[in-house]
């Protein structure tokens, strides 16, 4: 074989480098003499480490994953039954990462798609029109909760999650906390939250405050509503299951990121005969919650729950644009799953193609 | 206190004490601070069941290992917080004398003017303290739950939808040959014809029906609401799954405990 040349693979992330080649004259498809093509990559003039093995007839290779600040040198070996033969070894080259990365323009289009239809719909809530949000059956069980309290004369525990405020449900969780909280006010019952972290503490006390003001009960807002346990998973859970059996709230909410704490607390909550609201978007933890509580948000309702409860169109719109997603997912598999099986099933050349196509598309790069 | 607590409290003092004494006589020889060797295992082992009392009812003994726990945790976090992040990665990063006054290395080839903004952010977050300034913790909090929601953005476009839609698109019909080669070689293997066809049913109706039941801009009525009721029963079970595996999962925990409670301090097993 001759003339290898590497090259820097054009608009990715600095990870690609191109190689190519002539195929060996003795490669021939019937009869050939070559038995394969074996590539060797040396790394910052290290030893040659082969990295790949071709069938005969390849004259080409991409070699992924490399770093930014190494050097690479490659070369080809052809195999054959008589005496293995080598290319000449290429000049040491590095990777360049480009501002464009078009290995993810799919991606990048879907994105857009996404997100245009999130600000349509963010634009649209803002202009006053209504956006219809299905009932969920979660929510309708909040009132009820906060009116047992009341009526039981015994507090509202609320549980955003062992997360920070950088994980989405957590702040999904504090945006039904402003909810619950407006409620609390109004009907003067009682609000304990013990949380895991310190920047939560301080949203979730805003949070209430804001609720008492907008309630006219500011007075009697204090922060010993919300106190800091400790960042540690089940030295919290331990604090928050004392608290349980102690004060025996008659209301708990269970809302946000959870983890194996999720069954302990649920269980705890249980045991004292709380009406119990969970929510939370981890697959694992839902069914401990399922089994324990008494309603469930499951997943993206805890999302749903927030806008339907905030009434905000940022909430809103971007829930509808969601909608817009689940709705291509849904068009994209039914025509996608009806391409492959009558292009693999049937041999529909067409169906094959449309298939292959929606393929690379959603193909995640 | 009752009387019966001071006599539970005397005798879970005696039992610690000799607990103590035999666990400190089985480490001489092993050890040369075996005594303080023998009380760590007899303090652990106390814990242990302190909490594990709490499946009786809250207890004094649960209340001192909770309190124990949560101040202790608190305090670690908090200084692992500061002698890690700010000692141990930011100060040998920005400043030589700093580092010098920490006794940490400085590493000047890694010194950038951008672990100033952290810096900032973090200083602007404690100003949360102020009464009047308290208003500028907004701004690291909204850069945090921004900068986060960015990066996810991408992430789970990726993994939660197009490599899900991706994962979706499969042949209804796998190796069809026609009806008599399919009862022909009808099988109930994991690997043959009729499993890979009900996989991929099952595959391709339960993550349709599931985007259903999260499909919240239409009332779940008539043929609509019948695919989320199909939907939330492919929840329920894929729930029902994961709920037996990760029980076993916390069993497995729970055997560690009881292999500490009787192997390390008992010694009852081997």
């Amino acid at each position: 074989m001759t003339s290898l040349i590497a090259s820097d693979h054009k608009y990715d992330d600095g990870d690609k480098i191109d190689l190519a080649w002539v195929p060996s004259i003795d490669d021939l498809p019937r009869d050939g003499l070559v038995t394969a093509y074996k590539i060797y990559r040396i790394t910052n003039d290290g030893a040659p480490v082969e990295i790949a093995e071709l069938t005969p007839g390849a004259n080409s290779f991409r070699d992924e994953d490399r770093e930014l600040d190494s050097t690479y040198s490659y070369y080809v070996a052809t195999m054959s039954d008589g005496p293995t033969v080598e290319s000449n070894r290429t000049a040491p080259m590095q990777t360049e990462r480009e501002w464009l990365n078009l290995d993810r323009k799919f991606m990048f289009l879907v994105a857009l798609i996404l997100g245009g239809a999130i600000i349509y719909f963010i634009e649209t809530a803002r202009r006053g029109k209504k956006l219809f949000v299905r009932r969920i059956a979660g929510l309708e069980a909040v009132d009820e909760a906060i009116g047992r309290a009341t009526e039981m004369g015994r507090p509202i525990l609320f549980i955003p999650g062992i997360h920070d405020m950088d994980d989405v449900q957590t702040l999904a969780a504090i945006t039904i906390l402003g909810r619950v909280a407006g409620q609390v006010a109004e009907y003067e019952t009682k609000i304990r939250m013990p949380v895991a972290r310190s920047l939560v503490m301080t949203a979730a006390r805003e949070t209430i405050k804001a609720a008492y003001q907008t309630a006219g009960h500011p007075d009697a807002y204090s922060d010993e509503m919300v106190n800091y346990v400790t960042d540690e998973q089940f030295g919290y859970v331990a604090a928050v299951d004392g608290i349980m059996v102690r004060e025996k709230p008659a209301t708990v909410f269970l809302l946000g990121a959870f983890f194996a704490e999720s069954l302990i607390l649920a269980e705890t909550g249980n045991s004292i005969g709380a009406i119990q609201i969970a929510g939370t978007a981890r697959p694992a933890q839902l069914p401990f919650f399922i089994a324990a509580c008494d309603f469930t948000l499951i997943g993206e309702e805890l999302f749903a729950a927030s806008a339907y409860l905030s009434g905000e169109p940022k909430q809103l719109g971007s829930l509808k644009g969601q909608d817009v997603g689940k709705m291509i997912a849904m068009i994209v598999i039914l025509i996608g799953v009806l391409a492959v099986t009558l292009g693999d099933g049937w041999g529909i050349q067409v169906m094959a193609d449309l298939a292959n196509t929606l393929k690379m598309i959603f193909s995640g790069s | 206190m009752k009387k019966a607590s001071w006599v539970i409290m005397a005798l879970v003092t005696v039992v610690f004490v000799v607990s103590w004494i035999a666990k400190s006589s089985s480490y001489n020889g092993e050890t040369d601070n075996y005594i303080a060797q023998g009380f760590l295992v007899t303090f652990a082992a106390f814990l242990t069941l302190s909490i594990m009392s709490f499946l009786y009812k809250d207890n004094p003994f649960y209340k001192f290992a909770e309190h124990l726990f949560v101040g202790i945790s608190a305090a670690f976090w908090m200084c692992m917080g500061f002698w890690s992040t700010i000692v141990g990665n930011l100060i040998p990063r920005l400043s030589s004398s700093l580092s010098e006054w920490f006794k940490v290395p400085y590493i000047e080839s890694d010194y950038n003017i951008a672990f100033y903004v952290p810096v900032v952010l973090g200083i602007l977050l404690l100003m949360r303290l102020s009464s009047k300034r308290g208003w500028l913790s907004r701004w690291p909090l909204a850069f945090i739950v921004g900068t986060t929601a960015g990066l996810n953005f991408i992430r789970y476009l990726r993994s939660d939808f197009i490599k899900q839609i991706s994962a979706t698109l499969v042949p209804l019909v796998v190796d069809w040959q026609g009806v008599g080669h399919f009862f022909s070689t009808f099988s109930l293997s994991a690997s043959g014809q009729f499993v890979a066809i009900v996989t991929n049913w099952v595959v391709f109706l339960g993550v349709f029906c599931g985007l259903i039941y999260f499909f919240f801009s239409k009332e779940h009525t008539g043929a609509f609401g019948r695919a989320s009721r199909v939907g939330i029963w492919v929840l329920m079970i894929t729930f029902g799954a994961s709920f037996g595996y990760t029980v076993m999962g916390r069993i497995s925990l729970l055997v560690g405990r009881i292999t500490f409670l009787f192997k390390d301090w008992l010694e009852i097993i081997g």
